[in-house]
């Protein structure tokens, strides 16, 4: 079973940098996203910085939403879902480390690349380093949410806009614990309780959305 | 006799359990049921092929047997292990191909094969056995080719291809010889053979009949 | 065949099920009607005038029961929606998906009085109040739901998604309802609250009460009919469905065993 899931692992991981097109889309969709907020607020520094914190997290969540579209929608056309379902691991490990893979891919590097546009945006200090502490913490339960919706969707018609009705309601709380955190920090006050928060919805997250996800995916299947 | 009963023609007694025992399978697609109950047992080195008229439900039929879609009623056993609950062994002496190829386009045939293998968690695969397989499958210079450059048929042939390299004793087969040329479907008859004077059971759909089975049974959806 | 003897899953099978709803949605009706009246009465012309807010606030009176009921039908389908999963009774489905459009349509109800309420007290129709936001958030969780059983074409399949959408909604409602208070309590200084209960006069509690029996009543009834149509469309193809527009009888035990003492 370890042997099948690190097998999976490294192949989702192999296909994304075969791909890796796609994977520059999502980055570039991010940053684009990031960058329509002075365009469409203007470049006055002290609205910018306020609106900063957000305006991060919503381009991460969009991008970590429209980037999920695709994490089963593959394996499911091409028949991989049905081998993977007939295979040794249990399905929630699958989904679990089908969603590891696309976080390592996808959400690190908007992790890494959210201080350059959080600087960008006039954040200083502290901030720019709460920034993607938070998006760590954040990004892997909005990708285990997402996955949820994914799965739901498999094979529905429009599932894309469906699935964005479905999982933003869900992401809420990440959203407004995240990018608390990094206004907190603007203002020179804790982000800890914050912080802690999203740890305690990754925590919570983590065993609970990919057996939501197996049962998505058995339906899918059926 | 029912209507969907098995024919047992010239089906020798065996002295042990048969290996796939079927009672009362029924299954339900958008709340139409699509074959009567069906029952059949299946013992070692015998072919059940199920003939049946398009959307009467033969990949249901086999997609059950599997585990994948759950029946309306009836039950499964794999040498007397309930199909959706037997453990990972038991799962591993079951190889289904399905319509759908179950191939990754940006890999090769044998990197496909080899991923295959992982993901069922055999271990030391050595290459020389894979490379033998393919070829012997057909895709002789193929083999590094990415599978998005090949043919209908040659992806065919890359999915049996795993026939070949597999341990599993039970073969589900969909519609195998969809897209192959008549050389490759004597191929694909005398492997069924081999397969079968091993000991081992093959369940298989098709609408173009493969000449030269032997101790084939046949079971009719209508 | 189910010959289980169990009482309470009498009314599981569609047949009984349709019987029984036939007899006590005017009931219901007629509880609806009543409540609604009474508490419409206490409501404007019984309870006093609140002191800071006047009569505009006679319009919690409606507010806060389609609220509660918001809430209440969202909790009562997902618990419709476990069973279904679990023990794949598919009246289970019908009822969830039956509550479904009515608990959608009583939180606009509560989002719109909530608006009409909020104009003469904070002066504009929405701000971003946690209550508010997080009522707005369960309405976007109904709509979703309805949407991913009318997506999927395979109606089995649809309900088995829709559940689990149900579930995993309701887990969420908490972590959404607690982050968007909290969010709220951070942003903004604390808004402005209508009386709470200590101070709540008891014709004024009278009044909410009522509604709330009347919202709950109205609920049940229009949700029972709706899974009654919903029955008939699928039952299409068994038969009983052909002849339920004359046939008064109490249903014949077809397949299932009658229970003895179900009436306790």
């Amino acid at each position: 079973m370890g042997r099948s899931l690190w097998t999976l692992l490294k192949r989702d991981i192999t296909l994304l940098v075969l791909r890796r097109q796609d994977v520059m889309t999502i980055i570039a969709f991010f940053l684009i996203v990031t960058t329509l907020l002075p365009l469409s607020v203007g470049p006055e520094p002290e609205t910018l910085r306020a609106l900063a914190p957000g305006g991060v997290w919503i381009a991460a969540a969009l991008a970590s939403l429209i980037s999920l579209d695709r994490l089963f929608a593959d394996d499911w056309r091409d028949g991989t879902l049905e081998q993977l379902a007939l295979g040794p691991a249990p399905l929630a490990l699958v989904a679990l480390t089908k969603i590891t893979a696309h976080w390592l891919a996808l959400g690190l590097p908007l992790v890494l690349l959210s201080p350059l546009m959080g600087y960008a945006l006039g954040l200083q200090g502290m901030a720019l380093l709460i920034l993607p502490l938070s998006l760590a913490l954040g990004t892997p339960v909005l990708s285990l949410l997402g996955a949820t919706g994914a799965a739901l969707t498999l094979g529905v018609r429009a599932g894309g806009a469906l699935m964005a009705l479905l999982i933003l309601p869900l992401y809420v709380p990440v959203l407004i614990l995240g990018s608390g955190a990094v206004s907190e920090a603007m203002h020179a006050a804790g982000a800890g309780p914050h912080l802690s928060l999203l740890g305690a919805l990754l925590a919570l997250a983590l065993p609970l959305a990919p057996l939501a996800v197996a049962g998505a995916l058995r339906i899918a299947l059926d | 006799m029912r209507p969907g009963n098995a024919q047992a023609s010239a089906a020798p007694a065996t002295p042990q359990a048969p290996g796939l025992q079927v009672r009362g399978l029924a299954c339900r697609r958008g709340g139409m049921r699509l074959f009567a109950p069906v029952d059949f047992d299946l013992a070692a080195g015998e072919l059940l092929f199920v003939r049946g008229r398009n959307g009467r439900g033969k990949t249901t039929l086999l997609r059950a047997i599997c585990g994948l879609t759950e029946p309306a009623s009836g039950e499964i056993r794999f040498h007397g292990d309930s199909i959706r609950t037997m453990d990972d062994a038991r799962r591993m002496a079951l190889l289904y191909i399905g319509h759908r190829d179950a191939l990754k386009e940006e890999l090769t045939p044998l990197e496909n094969l080899q991923m295959h293998l992982g993901l069922r968690a055999v271990g030391n695969i050595d290459e020389d056995h894979l490379l033998d397989a393919l070829e012997a499958a057909g895709l002789g210079e193929r083999v590094d080719t990415p599978v998005r450059y090949l043919s209908q048929g040659q992806r065919r042939r890359t999915a049996l291809a795993r026939l070949l390299v597999s341990q599993a004793t039970l073969w589900v087969l969909d519609e195998p010889l969809t897209a192959l040329d008549t050389d490759a479907v004597a191929w694909m008859a005398e492997r069924i053979n081999g397969h079968l004077e091993d000991g081992g059971m093959v369940i298989c759909t098709s609408h173009q009949p493969i000449q030269g089975l032997h101790r084939a049974r046949t079971l009719d959806l209508g | 065949m189910n010959r289980r003897r169990i009482p309470w899953l009498y009314f599981t099978v569609p047949r009984n099920f349709y019987w029984l709803v036939q007899r006590l949605v005017p009931l219901i009706w007629a509880v609806a009607a009543v409540l609604a009246v009474a508490g419409l009465y206490v409501g404007f012309f019984v309870a006093p005038p609140d002191y800071q807010q006047g009569n505009s606030y006679r319009i919690m009176f409606i507010h806060v029961p389609t609220a509660w009921m918001g809430m209440f039908l969202y909790a009562l389908m997902a618990v419709y929606a476990v069973i279904f999963l679990a023990w794949r009774i598919k009246m289970a489905d019908v009822m969830a998906r039956s509550l479904a459009p009515t608990g959608a349509l009583m939180t606009a109800l509560s989002l719109w009085t909530g608006a009409l309420w909020g104009a003469p007290t904070w002066g504009t129709y929405w701000v971003w109040d946690a209550r508010l936001t997080s009522t707005l958030l369960l309405l976007f969780l109904f709509l979703g739901y309805m949407a991913l059983y009318a997506a999927i074409d395979d109606r089995e399949k649809g309900a088995r998604a829709a559940a689990l959408l149900a579930l995993i909604g309701v887990i969420n409602v908490p972590v959404i309802y607690f982050s968007v208070e909290w969010w709220h309590t951070l942003h903004q200084g604390m808004s402005i609250s209508p009386s709470g209960g200590a101070s709540m006069a008891p014709s004024m509690l009278a009044a909410l009460l009522l509604g709330t029996g009347a919202c709950w009543a109205y609920c049940a009834a229009v949700t029972l009919r709706r899974a009654q149509t919903e029955l008939l469309e699928r039952e299409d193809s068994t038969g009983w469905t052909r002849t339920v527009s004359t046939d008064d009888a109490p249903p014949a035990p077809r397949g299932v065993a009658v229970p003895t003492g179900r009436r306790n």
